[in-house]
C-alpha cells in the first residue's frame, strides 16, 4: 500500500493552488495521502489542507526559523517526516523544484520531476526535451518515489474534506549558513501568471517597452494575467518573471492569447496544456498557427484596440 | 578562491528533437551537439567573478564519455582555467552527477559550484540542490543576480512570485537562471589558446563513486498533437467565437 506525503506550497497565509493539483496527481498514484504544512503559524493553511479532498491526515511543523522555505531547513524537517512514507511529492513550482530535489539526495534517491501522467505506483510519464518527448520512468522498489507534479498536468483536487491535524515539533535548528532577506513581488494586483484562468502575452512584434503597455490593458480588460516570450523579455519589453516556455513558467489557462507571438518550439512547450489558445500575428505563415485553435492574420496593433472596443 | 562550473553536453537550443519510431529514444544522430546555455550563462558568471579580482581560477567539470571533451573546449575557450573529465561509460542521472562533481569539489578545495538551473535535455533541475544537500552546504537555485562580500554570497533567485533574496555562507552551491548575464563569444584565438590549457581525465572509479538508485528509462513517445483549430477573418469574428465558446 502507498503512503503518500505530500509537500505543501503557502505564504503563510494561504494554500498555493499548486498544492491541491499536487494532490491530484498523489491520488492517481493510489494510497494514503498525507500534507505536510511547515512554516510558523500555520493552523490557518494547515486547516485549509485538511478541508481538501481525499487527505488522511495534515501534519504540521511549526517553528520560527520554517517561516521562510528556506530548502536547507525545510528539506531536513521533511526528511525527519518522510520515513513513514513510499512516496513524496511536491508541487513542480519555484518552490517544489527548490525543495524537492534536496530531499531527494538526503533520501539517496533519484528525483522524478514533472509528473504529468501516473502509469503506476512507481511508474510515470515525465516530459524530456522542453515537452517534444515524453519520457516513462519507473523507481527501483528499494527507493522512495521523491517527485514534482507538473502544475499544468493536474486539475486541483477539490475540497469538502475533513482530515484530522496533527502536529510535530521540530527535529533541528536553522541551518547557519543560509538567511533569508526578502521577497520583491513583481505584477502588483493582476492574477498570478501561473494560475491565472486567462492569459494575455506578446512576443518580439510588442516591439519596445512602451507598446507592450498594449498588452497590460487588454489582459486589465478582461481579467487575465499577463506573459511574454523569451525574445520579448530579452529585448527588455517585459520582465523575466513573464516569460512562458521551456525555460520560463509552463501554464495551462483556460484561455490563453498569442499576441505577435511566432511560436517557437521552446514558448509552445509553455503553452501545450492551455484550454483554448488564440494566436494574432500578422504573418500567415507563423508556427503558432499550427498549435492555436483559433487564429487570426492581421496586425496586432490594430487588432487589440479593436477587441478593446467590441468588449466594450 | 577556485570556482567549479558544471557543463553538460546537450542536444543544440535550435534542434527540433525527434522521438524514435521505436521509442527506444531520442534521434540524436548526427544533430548538432552544445554546451547547455544555462550552463553557458554559469561559466559567464564564474569568468565575470575571476575577472573581478574575486576569484583565482575557473575549473569546468562534464560528466559523460570522450565526446563531452568538446564542450570542455568550449567552456577553455570562453576562458575556463582547465577542465575535468568524469569519464563514464553510460550517462549519469542527477544524484550520481551529483556525487561525482562533490568529489571533484573536496578534491580541488572548491569554495563556489555555480551550474545551470536545468539541462535542456532530461529537463530535471536536480543536480545543484543534490550537490548542496549532500555537502549540506547551502544552494541558492535559479539566481539572476550573484554578489559576492567577504565569505558569503547575496543571491536574488527568480521564483513564480517575483525576485527573492537569499544570503549564503560559502562554500555553496549555485544555479543561474537566463537573467543572471549575456554569455560571451568565443574568439578565434581564444580557441587555438584552448587547444593548449589542461583539460584531465578521472574516472568514477578513481573517484571512488558508485553509480546506484538509478530510475529505470522506459520508452519514449511524442507528445499528443493538439487539435486542428480555425481561423478566422476579423476581430468581430474572434470575439462571437470567443462567446460562443462561452470563453468570454
Amino acid at each position: 500500500m502507498n503512503t503518500i506525503l505530500i509537500i505543501a506550497e503557502h505564504d503563510g497565509r494561504e494554500l498555493n493552488a499548486a498544492t491541491a493539483k499536487t494532490l491530484s496527481c498523489a491520488g492517481e498514484i493510489g494510497g494514503t495521502i498525507d500534507i505536510a504544512v511547515l512554516g510558523h503559524g500555520v493552523a490557518e493553511v494547515a486547516a485549509q489542507a485538511a478541508a481538501l479532498d481525499g487527505v488522511s491526515r495534515v501534519v504540521t511543523v511549526d517553528a520560527e526559523h520554517l517561516a521562510k522555505p528556506l530548502a536547507a531547513n525545510w528539506a531536513t524537517e521533511t526528511v525527519a517526516l518522510a520515513g513513514d512514507y513510499s512516496h513524496v511529492i511536491g508541487p513542480s513550482t519555484t518552490f517544489g523544484r527548490d525543495l524537492m530535489p534536496r530531499i531527494a539526495a538526503l533520501l539517496g534517491a533519484n528525483q522524478v520531476s514533472d509528473i504529468m501522467a501516473v502509469s503506476g505506483p512507481r511508474t510515470f510519464k515525465r516530459p524530456v526535451y522542453a515537452g517534444n518527448a515524453i519520457v516513462e520512468v519507473t523507481v527501483a522498489e528499494e527507493s522512495k518515489v521523491v517527485a514534482t507534479a507538473r502544475a499544468a498536468s493536474w486539475k486541483a483536487a477539490g475540497g469538502g474534506g475533513s482530515a484530522a491535524i496533527e502536529s510535530k515539533p521540530a527535529v533541528a535548528g536553522p541551518a547557519e549558513h543560509t538567511r533569508y532577506i526578502g521577497l520583491e513581488i513583481e505584477g502588483g494586483e493582476r492574477p498570478d501568471l501561473q494560475s491565472a484562468a486567462r492569459v494575455v502575452a506578446g512576443g518580439r512584434a510588442l516591439a519596445s517597452e512602451d507598446q507592450f503597455a498594449l498588452i497590460y490593458d487588454f489582459a486589465d480588460k478582461i481579467g487575465a494575467g499577463v506573459g511574454g516570450t523569451r525574445a520579448a523579455v530579452d529585448a527588455g519589453y517585459c520582465p523575466n518573471d513573464m516569460q512562458v516556455g521551456q525555460t520560463g513558467k509552463i501554464i495551462a489557462p483556460d484561455l490563453y492569447f498569442a499576441f505577435g507571438i511566432s511560436g517557437a518550439i521552446q514558448h509552445v512547450t509553455g503553452i501545450k496544456d492551455a484550454g483554448t489558445i488564440v494566436a494574432v500575428n500578422k504573418d500567415p505563415e507563423a508556427p503558432i498557427f499550427e498549435v492555436a485553435d483559433i487564429g487570426l492574420v492581421g496586425d496586432l496593433f490594430t487588432v487589440i484596440p479593436e477587441l478593446e472596443s467590441l468588449l466594450g | 578562491m577556485k570556482i567549479l562550473v558544471g557543463i553538460k553536453r546537450v542536444v543544440d537550443y535550435n534542434v527540433r528533437v525527434r522521438v524514435l519510431p521505436d521509442g527506444s529514444g531520442v534521434d540524436i544522430d548526427g544533430v548538432k551537439m552544445s554546451v547547455n546555455p544555462f550552463d553557458e550563462i554559469a561559466l559567464e558568471e564564474a569568468l565575470r567573478i575571476r575577472e573581478a579580482g574575486n576569484a583565482d581560477e575557473v575549473i569546468v567539470v562534464s560528466a559523460g564519455g570522450d565526446e563531452v571533451q568538446q564542450q570542455l573546449r568550449t567552456g577553455l575557450a570562453m576562458g575556463a582555467d582547465r577542465a575535468i573529465q568524469v569519464k563514464t561509460g553510460e550517462p549519469l542521472q542527477p544524484l550520481s552527477v551529483a556525487r561525482a562533481f562533490l568529489k571533484v569539489v573536496e578534491r580541488e578545495g572548491v569554495e563556489l559550484v555555480l551550474l545551470g538551473k536545468q539541462a535542456i535535455d532530461d529537463d530535471n533541475s536536480q543536480t545543484a540542490q543534490m550537490m548542496a544537500a549532500l555537502w549540506d552546504r547551502p544552494q541558492a537555485t535559479f539566481a539572476s543576480e550573484v554578489k559576492l562580500d567577504g565569505g558569503k554570497a547575496i543571491v536574488t533567485r527568480e521564483v513564480d512570485v517575483g525576485l527573492e533574496t537569499i544570503e549564503v555562507d560559502l562554500p555553496a552551491v549555485v544555479s543561474v537562471d537566463l537573467r543572471l548575464n549575456e554569455p560571451r563569444f568565443v574568439k578565434l584565438p581564444d580557441i587555438m589558446k584552448a587547444k593548449r590549457k589542461p583539460l584531465e581525465t578521472v574516472s568514477l572509479e578513481d573517484l571512488g563513486v558508485a553509480v546506484e538508485g538509478n530510475l529505470e528509462i522506459g520508452s519514449y513517445e511524442p507528445p499528443q498533437p493538439r487539435e486542428k483549430g480555425i481561423m478566422v477573418e476579423d476581430a468581430a469574428q474572434l470575439v462571437g467565437e470567443l462567446k460562443n465558446r462561452g470563453l468570454l
